[in-house]
């Protein structure tokens, strides 16, 4: 920087930073982290406050399929990270495609899920505060799911016309955090909706 | 010079406002026009007034340290302009310093917190005694219900309330209800505010120990006419608030002269709205009219009660408080004779 | 002033020259920037522009406040002026003001060419102005019923259930949700921006430890943000879902909860005023050390408490709800978080004022303001303990006494040391410096009608004036207090006035300020004024935490004591 001869004690080493990148998902994370805790205590605080209207121990079902397909979305979105810092690209492909089609499988069954709890149960978002509660939650997360699934298809796209490379595992790391935190959102909210709440 | 000048700006605007502060009506004992904290005369306010001096010197000596060392220093160490171009000595930090400064701070926040904890639940939890007098306070927009359950009848906007004293008190109890939004009870002579949240029950208590009028008005705004949901508590001798309960315990007046005012009344939705005991107007929605002429203001003291208040207010209520709940009915010149002359019997 | 120019490669300009460009041109290189500085300039301009919006508002409510049951404004207008005040101020100047210093003088001084997202930060911009104008298009959004289409009406808090469908009809509530909720999303964006160039875009040598503090507290700010502004924006989701879907989530007859209200709100509010201040706190960190020739006395400890205060600060929103019927317990509790909030505020207050000890003040005009600053922010600090005690909170909270206190942080803190940063930093990105002589004509004026308006005020408070109300009776006692403070407005109005003039006269009569007028020594005083669109030609290289020291004072450098 300077043309002054200055050498204070000791130079410089290694000068390595965090990647913006991952910084920025985690201040992402952070953020919804934020947003998702609101919904979670208007939830826990009005369990059992309705006054009238259908009850969760009445219409709820505890969807374990639901779950599985989309806690294991999370492994095989794992195994698609390793697979691309090897430089397998097929092999992340395959990984990859196999995330999104488990995620695809979670949209259907809440889609099949509220179907049934709307024309067969009578719960609406404008039912009770248990029907505003459960579906701005549940449905904040499945927003969250489908903005999800939109990245990953477009990554699915990109490799599938061959424009993924190695050198992009770092980026494809930061997008599968997002997934995993879309993950561990929905263990909070099936914990409250599907376990304390019924 | 610009120190000098910094600190007399400074010390000039805090006389100007203390000598216009000070020349207002804002201290006495019994009830003052102007609605001031520093004027209590019930325990809650007083309790509060005597900790808010004691926090006022304990600031007040904050502000004069730190401040003096703020001006001395803004004083002693400006550069001159004989200076020489040298920096002076850099000094990075001291730790016992820090220490220092961190300590004693922490030390004055455990005195504060301990002397207001203790009145926090001093006034908060204070048991109710047996003699207690029950006022439900109900909060619309933009007028007070007042409702006297154990004795049976239903007031608006000015509460009556019987003197107390320290030796023989009898406080008067308010629960704090809201039919609509969120409304704040405030009269400072008598005690802190405390909000009517619907569906959230509130309740407070005061104890006021002259007698007199005290006003205060809605705290939290809760719509276009909040500035005019004005309040007043009468503060009663013993006597007088016997009088009072006695007369607003009975059925509202039927002078059959005014029969067809209260034709009126009933025919042109008034009874909707209001109640007159003894009649079958038994409305709700807006303030009981049953001893309307019982009342100083009209409107929650938006203005006085006279007969012409009386009758513009119900030929256009807009005219005193714009965007008012109260629709005007659009009557005749005649109905609004009548129904004026009708209201002006139920004292 | 001194321009030590220094022998430093990075300050060597060495973008080629352009062409003139025409004013279309020039336009739309402004709209597709992604350049750090010309978005922070961008930022301040909105800034500033609103602070001249909401400034004109409140002067009009002042005149309708100056004397019992004037006419001047409607109840109706009034309460939305009020409410857009308060709103303007803090979305609309308070937040853009923070990525607006921010923007601009971060990469500088950590020795970065630009924010670590570029294009975020130009999206992030891009939605707070375009909230800015849903907001502001409620005004004219449609005439016809009282609440149709119309600004909004219900306070800046826009407490449940005011603001369901049964008391708010019309579109004046959507407007103020829908538009909080996209600016909400530029905050976050450029929360997120902040942070990540701060830790991952230092030059070599600067660790943390070594930025400036500025720096510190920018970052300290946005991550105070990630978790500040997201608990606003569900509510206001939560609001439109209510008012839109049918929700019940602040339905009373539904058995839902104003209380839910309240706290989501002030989770949110109380932490929005510390990121307000934060820029206050940043700015005074810089100014104050450059103008009394010292380093900043006890550094670690300053971003100690900074980061202190961000913590704590997480944990004391119900003072704001001390008269709404919490238990004594519940009370008690935010009494106690809240004065311990103070210790940190108070130390920083002490290390200002040690690094002025032994100095040798310069009392040019960023002085100026940063001292009164002092002044004023120390006194807030007191009134802010007086509210904290909640017996006394149940006679203030409401009152003017209140509106007095945020007042001397809001415009005595933020305000004055924003004007002290533009007369600091303008300099920089504009390559002229302010008139010294009109700067002082600014701070006597404002200083003189911010005491007027804001000593005078508290006393009203005292004498039990509630706040939100468009006019009062003539026999409280309140009326040559509130036509006191009505004129120390207008006061304050014409110091405003001078300080745009001197502004935009700067820009075409300004004294060249080359590199570094003010002999400083943080990075951003070794690039040009203004910088060039790269910043440093190369990468700088720091040793201590003020590299011009080192360069200037190679006998002393700093690095020998740090």
């Amino acid at each position: 920087m300077s043309a002054i001869p200055l050498v204070p004690g000791g130079h410089i080493h290694e000068w390595h930073l965090p990647s913006r990148g991952r910084v920025g998902m985690y201040c992402l994370i952070i953020g919804e982290s934020a947003i998702f805790t609101i919904f979670v205590v208007a939830y826990v605080f009005y369990i059992g406050k309705s006054l009238y209207g259908p009850t969760p121990q009445q219409v709820l079902d505890v969807p374990i399929f639901n779950t599985i397909c989309l806690l294991s979305s999370s492994v095989t979105i794992w195994l698609a990270e390793r697979a691309i810092e090897r430089n397998s690209i097929r092999t992340f492909g395959i990984w990859w495609a196999a995330t999104i089609a488990l995620g695809l499988v979670f949209l259907t069954g809440t889609a099949i899920e509220w179907y049934k709890l709307i024309y067969r149960d009578g719960l609406t978002i404008s039912t009770n505060l248990f029907g505003t509660t459960f579906y701005s939650l549940v449905g904040l997360h499945g927003t969250h799911v489908v903005v999800g699934l939109s990245m990953l298809l477009l990554v699915l796209i990109f490799t599938l016309t061959g424009h993924v490379r190695q050198e992009h595992s770092e980026r494809i790391q930061v997008l599968a955090l997002y997934w995993h935190f879309v993950d561990a959102v929905w263990v909070i909210v099936f914990t409250v909706v599907y376990i304390i709440g019924k | 010079m610009f120190p000098e000048r910094l600190r007399v700006g400074w010390i000039a605007g805090l006389v100007v406002a203390l000598v216009v502060f000070l020349s207002s009506p804002a201290f006495g004992e019994g009830p003052q026009s102007t609605p001031s904290i520093f004027a209590p005369v019930s325990t809650p306010a007083i309790e509060i007034h005597n900790l808010s001096l004691f926090v006022l010197e304990i600031t007040g000596a904050i502000f004069v340290v730190v401040a003096g060392i703020l001006t001395y220093v803004i004083i002693r160490f400006r550069a001159r302009d004989d200076d020489d171009e040298r920096e002076p000595a850099q000094i990075y930090g001291s730790n016992q310093v820090e220490l220092a400064w961190t300590v004693i701070p922490v030390l004055i926040v455990v005195v504060l917190f301990l002397t207001t904890a203790r009145l926090i639940f001093a006034i908060q939890d204070a048991p109710k005694p047996s003699t207690a007098l029950e006022v439900t306070a109900v909060g619309h927009q933009f007028w007070w219900e007042f409702r006297y359950p154990r004795q049976g009848f239903v007031a608006a906007n000015e509460l009556h309330v019987p003197l107390s004293n320290t030796n023989h008190p009898s406080p008067t109890y308010l629960d704090l209800l809201s039919a609509d939004v969120n409304h704040s009870f405030w009269v400072p002579q008598l005690a802190g505010k405390i909000d009517l949240v619907p569906n959230h029950p509130n309740d407070m208590w005061i104890d006021p120990l002259h007698p007199g009028l005290y006003v205060g008005q809605c705290a939290q705004f809760c719509g276009v006419q909040h500035a005019n949901m004005l309040l007043r508590v009468y503060v009663d001798t013993p006597e007088q608030f016997a009088a009072w309960v006695s007369n607003q315990t009975k059925p509202g007046v039927q002078d059959p002269a005014v029969a067809a005012g209260r034709r009126v009344f009933e025919t042109e939705a008034c009874m909707n709205c209001h109640t007159v005991n003894g009649t079958a107007a038994t409305g709700r929605f807006g303030p009981d009219l049953t001893h309307i002429m019982s009342r100083d203001t009209l409107a929650s003291g938006a203005m006085l009660n006279t007969k012409d208040n009386l009758r513009q207010w119900i030929k256009n209520p807009d005219s005193f408080k714009p965007g008012s709940l109260m629709p005007a009915m659009q009557l005749s010149d005649d109905q609004l004779d009548q129904v004026t002359s009708y209201l002006a019997t139920l004292r | 002033m001194a321009d030590r120019t220094l022998p430093i490669d990075g300050s060597l300009d060495l973008t080629p020259p352009r062409e003139r460009e025409g004013l279309l041109e020039t336009l739309h290189s402004w709209v597709i920037t992604v350049d750090h500085k010309k978005l922070g300039i961008m930022y301040m301009t909105l800034a500033i522009f609103f602070l001249l919006v909401a400034g004109a508002e409140v002067i009009c409510i002042r005149i309708q406040l100056a004397w019992p049951n004037n006419h001047f404004l409607s109840p109706q207008v009034f309460n939305r002026f009020f409410t857009m005040h308060g709103t303007t101020m803090v979305f609309l100047v308070g937040i853009p003001l923070v990525f607006g210093f921010a923007n601009y003088i971060v990469p500088l001084q950590i020795g970065a060419r630009d924010m670590a997202f570029p294009r975020l930060n130009a999206f992030s911009f891009w939605m707070t102005a375009f909230g800015a104008l849903l907001l502001y298009f409620s005004f004219i959004g449609g005439a016809g019923l009282y609440g149709m289409g119309n600004a909004p009406d219900v306070t800046w808090w826009a407490y449940a259930p005011l603001t369901a469908r049964a008391f708010s009809p019309g579109n004046a509530t959507d407007y103020w949700a829908l538009a909080l909720i996209v600016t909400g999303f530029g905050t976050l964006g450029g929360a997120v921006n902040v942070i990540a160039t701060v830790i991952s875009m230092r030059c070599k040598g600067m660790t943390l430890m070594r930025m400036p503090l500025f720096a510190w507290l920018m970052l300290v700010d946005s991550g105070l943000l990630l978790v500040t502004i997201t608990p606003l924006t569900a509510a206001q989701i939560m609001l439109v879902i209510d008012r839109y879907l049918g929700g019940r989530f602040f339905d009373t007859q539904a058995g839902g909860s104003a209380m839910l209200w309240f706290h989501f709100f002030w989770i949110f509010g109380h932490p929005e005023v510390y990121v307000l201040v934060f820029p206050a706190f940043a700015i005074a960190s810089e100014v104050i050390p450059v103008f009394s020739r010292k380093a900043i006395f006890g550094y670690p400890a300053m971003v100690a408490a900074s980061v202190g205060i961000g913590f704590v600060s997480l944990g004391v929103w119900a003072h704001h709800m001390f008269t709404v019927g919490m238990t004594s317990a519940g009370n008690a509790f935010f009494v106690l978080s809240t004065m311990l909030v103070g210790i940190p505020t108070g130390i920083k207050i002490f290390n200002w004022l040690a690094t002025m000890w032994g100095g040798k003040i310069r009392f040019r005009t960023p002085m100026l303001f940063c001292t009164a600053f002092l002044f004023q922010f120390l006194a807030a600090g007191l009134t802010g303990i007086m509210l904290a005690v909640a017996p006394w909170n149940w006679q203030l909270h409401n009152s003017y006494f209140v509106i007095a206190h945020f007042h001397y942080i809001l415009v005595g803190a933020i305000v004055f040391n924003t004007f002290a940063g533009i007369y600091y930093w303008l300099p920089k990105a504009t390559g002229r410096m302010m008139s010294e002589k009109l700067g002082k004509w600014h701070f006597w004026l404002f200083l003189i009608g911010f005491h007027i308006t804001f000593d005078t005020m508290h006393f009203v408070g005292f004498e039990g004036m509630p706040r939100w109300i468009y006019t009062y009776p003539a026999d409280r006692g309140w009326n040559h207090l509130n036509l006191v403070i009505s004129i120390g407005g207008i006061i304050q109005a014409v110091a405003v006035l001078i300080f745009a003039y001197n502004l935009i006269s700067s820009l075409f009569r300004g004294e060249i300020a080359g590199n570094d007028p003010w002999d400083a020594w943080t990075l951003e005083w070794s690039a040009s004024s203004p910088p060039p669109d790269y910043n440093f030609a190369t990468d700088p290289v720091v040793h201590s935490r003020r590299p011009l020291w080192d360069l200037k004072h190679p006998e002393d450098p700093d690095w020998k004591y740090e």
